[in-house]
């Protein structure tokens, strides 16, 4: 076996010095009835690399790549270009093979990467601090509302209707179990954000509201209004950022007064990967620093008085305060923080900017050419690089006859939602710099078809 | 000498003079790298993007005025900045990283080629279904082979790390209660566990209390089963356990947490020990995660991500997550996600996480499990238990071992602080090891020893590997024992000396300011 360096007559001389006469003397402690006497029936033997390679190969060409195809999904995970130098660097085995950077001397690499990436982060979503990362936006968003209940000592949460329905879907379950109460509601199929709902719920006893910016449908509102009412109410605002592009374009969430801004990293440096790995993005105001979950990165010295960087105010962590931990997360999701990081970088503030103005420009232009199909309108008065249609049909059928034709053409609402049927008819397109006009006018001729 | 005999032979010097300044503060190929925030300015950018169309802004009125703070680098000095942080990162890549729990091993590179197939990794995890029927499989596949490893009934492959893993077990168990109508609100757990058992048993609203362990470092079955009783909900138990030892009562646990009616929780962190020698699930276990990151090698990445599928019994199986993917009798694969769940899986505990799990982990895993087979994984354990005896037994006269009068130890092997010098610790042999090109292995874990000292070699290292670290150990281990000075000042030839961790936390600097703005804020 390729990987296995021991051979047979080093397992000989390591027993001999053991003082074992054969392996089966080291698993004495198994009773023997749990022994299995040889390699799992039924279950191949080993295989060269290249028989392997052939196996996964026919399973990928079962799929259908994002970027063999006119492509326009979105509703959380974004295909965007990633500079080819992201996915050389993150295969460095320095960076690649490393464990969690619990030996800050020999770990710097990692540390002052985490120290980058934690200040990306802060200073996108316009907060004081950011951790180093979460597994992905939908749990960081339920760390965000537990948090915000240990901030305001109380249980009880108002999320908005434009909240991701995986999102919701994760909270509602934490909160089963918890004892939290959820304010939810499905999302109305049109222009308005549901600010208005969301400032009529706060109340004393709300933790927290928690708003998506942009909303699943793709439509931008203030959170002004929202924070000045929550804070007004002891409650924190959080926000929660799905595709971090759009900060690029879009005022921050801090700016706004956000307390806790949350988000999914995906779109910049990680790739789609069929929905994970991912990373959480979190971050907050100062203040709250010591409720946040999550490892922390801070700067220090060394013995010698040289800047060094290691994890840090880990008296909130599960390895030191066990069940008092602030949350049990453990491995993160560091190498995704790692290509975020490089991928901001490579951008810079220039880039971002310009990356989201095409973005935005060209989803301003796809969204008039599609909204001039008959039978479609466009739902949103503002949004960034995806908005949502009203077709005159139900949407879900629709997405599978676009697929049929080779499109990959959007992300139907009654999948989101399903047994809503006042949402059937919507359609979420997302259009990023992949996508060229030519997709576009592909898109509007199948779509004309199909609804005539 | 047999070369360079007659002809030029090189002036040598005089060695090494740490002493000598340079004008960089670099020293040769130990380079200091400056932060993003130092080097770069925002109006420098690495990417050419296409200048964007003419169109009416459709932002709400919301643009983005005020500067960012976001430097940029060009492509050159982006590669060269991290290239530089890299070389200060110690990796499995570079040697021995005996981390005990974390199961450092290889990552084969076909792995990292697979994952990268654009069928894996160019696909939107909401793509209609038969659009990713290839990455369906993928995930069917490694279930598949995830129960038959473990003897379990059932799998959930949404969790995204050990940790998540414990949560999806734990809500399963919560769940079943609910189901039976009962409100348990105690979760047990030994003493030796690790931090994330007694994390997410809280997290999920759970009392904790713990189980002493016996002086052979197991779980005392009589103490634990005195605490059974109708308030219990279930045990958390890592097997093998944190102490590197098999839990040999693992069956009678079980029995009795059932006869009181509780579940029974498996920590499958060090799955690494037993894979293809043991199924958990002979053990009458209920669920166990498996973290891919460890017994399966997907690699770490400095912090993750990692993916933790929950194995599951007959009697939790049907409360596990939503979505998971099931073969259809026509032979295509369905996502079983919130509309079908009433249909066909109705008692779910709901969806933990966005989309379906780590699919670019998945990809790694089962490339991995192929490539061994049920004959190499069976050799797998055999190899790092073997490998771990070996370290036990030529270090176990410098080095104290508590547990290793009662027998073998799995595939870790765990030491204790006793017997070093006065003032001297575990963390001064630990930043010896640093010096000698070794990751020490895991530090004042589990809580159960003092000044515990967990060394996991796994087994991807060749046997002359392990008699260079053996001897590493040994030389650092009969310093700290006759109390030489220069331990306490080690590591001396890393990137850096030993850090200030308590200035750190008094005074966290947890993002880069401008000078300004820092001293503003001291
Ligand atoms: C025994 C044990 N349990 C649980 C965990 C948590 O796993 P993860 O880091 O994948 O969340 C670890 C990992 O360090 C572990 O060693």
């Amino acid at each position: 076996m390729r990987y296995l360096p021991l051979t047979q007559p080093d397992r000989q001389a390591m027993l001999a010095t053991i003082g074992a006469s054969s392996i089966d003397d080291l698993f004495v402690d198994v009773p023997a009835e749990a022994r299995l006497p040889g390699p799992i029936v039924g279950l191949p033997n080993h295989a060269s690399e290249m028989a392997v390679e052939r196996h996964f190969s026919n399973l990928a060409r079962k799929n259908m790549a994002a970027s063999h195809h006119p492509f326009f999904l979105g509703a959380g995970a974004y295909k965007h270009h990633i500079p080819a130098t992201v996915d050389h660097i993150i295969q460095r085995g320095e960076f690649l093979t490393a464990y969690t950077p619990y030996q800050p001397e020999i770990a710097q690499g990692t540390l002052q990467m985490l120290f980058e990436f934690q200040t990306q982060v802060a200073r996108l979503f316009g907060c004081d601090v950011a951790n180093a990362s979460m597994y992905d936006g939908s749990t960081a968003c339920w760390e965000a509302i537990s948090m915000a209940g240990r901030v305001a000592k109380r249980k009880k949460a108002v999320l908005s209707s434009g909240l991701h329905p995986h999102y919701v879907s994760v909270a509602n379950t934490m909160a089963h179990f918890t004892g939290d109460t959820l304010e939810t509601a499905l999302p109305a199929l049109n222009a308005a954000t549901d600010a208005e709902r969301l400032i009529e719920a706060i109340d004393d006893e709300t933790s927290c509201v928690v708003v998506q910016y942009p909303d699943i449908l793709g439509r931008i509102g203030d959170l002004s209004e929202i924070a000045a009412k929550a804070h007004a109410h002891g409650a924190l605002l959080v926000a929660v950022v799905t595709e971090p592009v759009a900060l690029g374009a879009i005022r921050s969430p801090g700016e706004m007064g956000a307390d806790i801004v949350v988000g999914e990293g995906q779109s910049i440096g990680v790739g789609l990967q069929f929905g994970g790995p991912y990373v959480g993005l979190f971050a907050c105001k100062e203040k709250f620093v010591r409720q946040m979950p999550g490892r922390l990165c801070g700067e220090t010295v060394d013995a010698t008085g040289k800047r060094g960087f290691v994890l840090t105010l880990s008296t909130r962590e599960q390895h030191i305060r066990r069940e008092k931990a602030t949350s049990n997360i453990c491995t993160n999701a560091g190498l995704c923080a790692l290509a975020f990081s490089i991928h901001m970088t490579l951008l810079g503030e220039r880039g971002l900017r310009d990356l989201a103005a095409l973005n935005h420009a060209s989803a301003v232009t796809a969204a008039e050419h599609l909204s001039a199909v008959p039978g479609v309108t466009l739902v949103n008065e503002s949004f960034f690089n995806e908005f949502t249609l009203k077709l005159s049909k139900p949407a879900r059928p629709i997405v599978h006859q676009l697929a049929e034709r080779g499109i990959l053409g959007g992300v139907s609402l009654g999948r989101l939602f399903p047994g809503a049927p006042d949402l059937e008819n919507g359609l979420i397109i997302a259009v990023t710099e992949t996508v060229t006009a030519q997709d576009v006018e592909t898109l509007a001729i199948a779509l004309e078809e199909i609804l005539a | 000498m047999t070369i360079n005999q007659s002809g030029w032979r090189p002036e040598m010097g005089t060695g090494g003079d740490d002493t000598v300044a340079t004008y960089t503060g670099n020293r040769a190929l130990m380079l200091e790298e400056a932060l993003i925030f130092e080097i770069g300015d925002s109006s420098t950018t690495g990417v050419d993007i296409a200048p964007a169309l003419k169109a009416a802004p459709r932002l709400g009125g919301l643009e983005r005025n005020a500067r960012i703070g976001l430097p940029g680098l060009s492509e050159p000095e982006t590669v060269r900045h991290y290239t530089r942080l890299s070389r200060q990162n110690y990796a499995i890549d570079l040697g021995l990283f005996p981390l005990g729990s974390c199961t450092m091993k290889h990552n084969p590179r076909l792995n990292e080629k697979i994952a990268r197939m654009k069928g894996f990794a160019d696909v939107h995890p909401l793509q209609p279904q038969e659009t990713v029927q290839g990455a369906l499989a993928v995930i069917q596949e490694l279930a598949v082979w995830l129960i038959e490893l473990t003897g379990m009934y059932g799998v959930a492959m949404a969790p995204k790390a050990g940790a998540h893993g414990e949560l999806c077990g734990i809500l399963c168990i919560k769940a079943a209660l609910e189901a039976r109508g009962e409100d348990r609100p105690l979760i047990l757990v030994p003493e030796s566990a690790h931090g994330t058992n007694p994390a997410t048993a809280a997290f999920a609203g759970f009392r904790v209390e713990n189980i002493p362990a016996t002086a052979e470092g197991r779980v005392d079955l009589a103490a634990l089963k005195a605490r059974l009783g109708p308030d219990v909900a279930g045990v958390m138990i890592t097997n093998p356990n944190t102490c590197g030892l098999f839990e040999r009562d693992m069956k009678a646990i079980s029995d009795a947490v059932h006869a009181a009616g509780g579940y029974v929780y498996c920590d499958g962190a060090n799955f690494n020990a037993i894979v293809g020698r043991v199924r958990p699930g002979d053990l009458g276990i209920d669920a166990m995660h498996i973290n891919l990151h460890k017994t399966f090698s997907t690699p770490h990445g400095g912090g993750g991500p990692g993916s933790g599928p929950v194995v599951l019994s007959e009697a939790l199986a049907p409360f596990g997550p939503i979505p998971f993917v099931s073969l259809m009798k026509d032979g295509s694969y369905k996502l079983v996600e919130e509309e079908s769940a009433g249909a066909l899986h109705p008692q779910t505990f709901g969806r933990m996480a966005a989309f379906h799990g780590q699919m670019g982990m998945f990809t790694r895993a089962l490339s991995y499990i192929l490539s061994h087979g049920a004959d190499g994984l069976r050799q797998v354990a055999e190899d790092a238990v073997l490998n771990a005896n070996y370290i036990l037994r030529c270090l176990e006269d410098v080095l104290d071992a508590p547990f290793a009068a009662s027998g073998p130890c799995m595939h870790e092997a765990l030491f204790s602080d006793s017997g070093l010098a006065e003032g001297f610790s575990t963390l001064d042999i630990a930043k010896g090891l640093i010096d000698e090109g070794f990751h020490p292995m895991t530090v004042y874990f589990p809580l159960v020893v003092h000044g515990a000292m967990l060394v996991e070699p796994t087994e991807t290292e060749s046997k002359a590997t392990l008699d260079q670290f053996i001897g590493a150990l040994r030389s650092v281990a009969c310093r700290a024992r006759q109390g030489d000075a220069a331990l306490k000042s080690a590591p001396h030839f890393a990137p850096r000396h030993r850090l200030d961790e308590t200035l750190a936390a008094r005074k966290p600097v947890l993002v880069w300011k401008e000078a300004e703005l820092a001293q503003a804020a001291e």
